[in-house]
């Protein structure tokens, strides 16, 4: 991939943030480009969910410029993010499906949400998004009645039913079993070569990350560490950055 | 000891601040609350779901504190009148205290400890469980979605609840001196007639309007701010009620003292 001849689609430049006194993010410098899956990982409490709710103006930074497909969000209102939103869509953690809704209504909220009234095309594009996620015979459920799985990828088929041009994954794989973490990776693979959508995916899973990242961001100390593809990240010689790969935590019994 | 002054003095100085920062942070959910209104997307689905949980889910909670505290007033006024010899009066004290204070004071607060209640945990819970996060996302915006729907229900509804906790306070009031006491219907409703007119419902109502007001912005900030988990909700929930509470009860005399320079007892508005 040519990455560097492109325009980056997510472009953020000394990106600060602190929470009280505690700077969690110190600088970050990065480039996301169109169509490319970007993973970011790095240990648990580093800011990895902060910057990238940045992206999408849930934070607002204390420094620094976040460029989304040409609009710098950070000096954008509330309700002058709404375009932008309309481009970025974001799987959070835990689905944040809302209660109140079943499966159904919470795929096709978006769709209502942008103004889609006719019905017949909001029922087709809901019933494809759930079944590229294999959800379609739980359609009628409430999200208290699925299991994590389930609500994880219901959340996926409400970040793609709108059709955005990208996708914010936070944590996508965690607590899920190999089996579905796997369906999960298939589904973003999927959605990068079908349509082209620009990923970045929040993970710890270097499984995941080895099969579906173009490149590969490390996030430590608030600012990145490393930078670079899957293969580079193999061959690093930072023993910060192979300690990771390896799950090792220099503790012996 | 230099630290224990300035401690001292500082503690006054600190709780202004929050106030006044607390006072900001409604007039900026009021703005977002405006924005929302004037654009004329008002979610009409959501609006009449609301009205129900509010307006038909507090019909048990609305009737018996209005009937039994229309009772509880003719039975212990009685018992003072009656040393007069003017307990056919009654029903103008009962009838003028129900419209005025009694009703919308007592509709509001069990209103507000129920509604407002559910309101904070509802929006709470949604806030530190990203689902407001997800609204957000998805390019709708909060205040939009969860506040103005309930505001729009609840000024619709606590007009009525009052009105409809008066009627039952007079209701009770009525059976109690009436058929309780045997004071003659006829006086007892004469009193009440000339003593209370059209003017005295819609003060009441008029509380009611601002009550409701009141316990929306309030518990609906409390929920929106709601941080660190469960823990954070049942703060929030609290807080909305015991603030929400507190503010109609301050409100409700200075309301008072406006509504009768516009409108004297007795008298037309």
């Amino acid at each position: 991939m040519s990455a560097d001849k492109q325009e980056p689609f997510i472009r953020i430049r000394g990106l600060r943030k602190k929470f009280g006194k505690q700077e969690v993010l110190s600088g970050i410098d990065l480039d996301v480009f169109r169509g490319e899956t970007l993973a970011i990982v790095g240990p648990s409490g580093e800011g990895k969910t902060v910057m990238v709710k940045h992206i999408i103006g849930l934070l607002r930074p204390d420094a620094g410029t976040v460029v989304v497909d040409g609009v710098e969000v950070n000096k954008l209102r509330e309700r002058e993010l709404a375009p932008v939103r309309k481009r970025v869509s974001m799987l959070f953690q835990g689905g944040a499906l809302f209660d109140s809704l079943t499966v159904e209504e919470n795929v096709a909220f978006p769709l209502i949400e942008a103004g889609v009234r006719d019905r017949e095309e909001v029922n087709r594009r809901v019933h494809e998004a759930l079944e590229s996620v294999d959800l379609d015979e739980h359609k009628h459920k409430l999200p208290v009645n699925l299991s994590g799985g389930m609500r994880k990828r219901a959340g996926i088929a409400r970040a793609i039913v709108g059709r955005t041009q990208c996708i914010l994954y936070d944590e996508p794989n965690s607590g899920l079993d190999p089996i579905v973490a796997d369906v999960i990776d298939q589904m973003i693979l999927r959605m990068q070569k079908r349509l082209a959508v620009t990923s970045l995916v929040v993970t710890h899973d270097m499984k995941s990350v080895f099969k579906i990242a173009d490149r590969v961001a490390f996030l430590k100390r608030g600012v990145i560490h490393f930078l670079g593809t899957k293969e580079e990240l193999r061959a690093s010689p930072d023993s910060e950055v192979q300690d990771f790969i390896e799950g090792r935590s220099g503790i012996t019994s | 000891m230099i630290d224990a002054v300035n401690g001292f003095f500082a503690w006054p100085g600190r709780v202004f601040l929050e106030f006044l920062s607390y006072m900001g942070q409604l007039a900026l959910l009021l703005r977002d609350l405006a924005v929302a209104f004037r654009s004329g997307v008002w979610r009409l689905k959501l609006v009449a779901h609301q009205i129900v949980a509010i307006g038909y889910g507090s019909q048990a909670v609305v009737i018996v504190t209005g009937a039994f505290t229309g009772a509880v007033f003719t039975f212990q006024t009685y018992a003072k009148f009656k040393d007069f010899g003017i307990e056919s009066t009654v029903g103008a004290i009962v009838s003028i205290a129900l419209c005025r204070e009694l009703g919308p004071v007592l509709a509001g607060l069990m209103v507000g400890g129920r509604v407002g209640a559910s309101m904070a945990a509802d929006i709470g819970t949604m806030k530190v469980t990203e689902q407001v996060d997800a609204l957000r996302v998805m390019g709708v915006h909060p205040v939009d979605f969860l506040v103005l729907p309930r505001f729009i229900a609840m000024m619709i509804s606590m007009p009525l609840l009052v009105a409809e906790s008066i009627a039952f306070g007079l209701l009770a009031s009525y059976i109690v001196a009436v058929h309780g006491y045997g004071i003659p219907e006829a006086w007892f409703l004469a009193h009440m007639r000339e003593h209370t007119n059209m003017q005295d419902v819609l003060i009441g109502m008029t509380k009611g309007f601002v009550f409701g007001i009141i316990i929306t912005i309030v518990s609906c900030h409390q929920g929106l701010k709601a941080e660190n988990g469960a823990v954070g909700v049942g703060i929030g929930t609290t807080r909305a009620d015991d603030i929400s509470s507190l503010t109609m009860l301050i409100c409700n005399f200075f309301l008072s003292i406006l509504l009768n320079y516009l409108s004297p007892l007795g008298t037309g508005m």
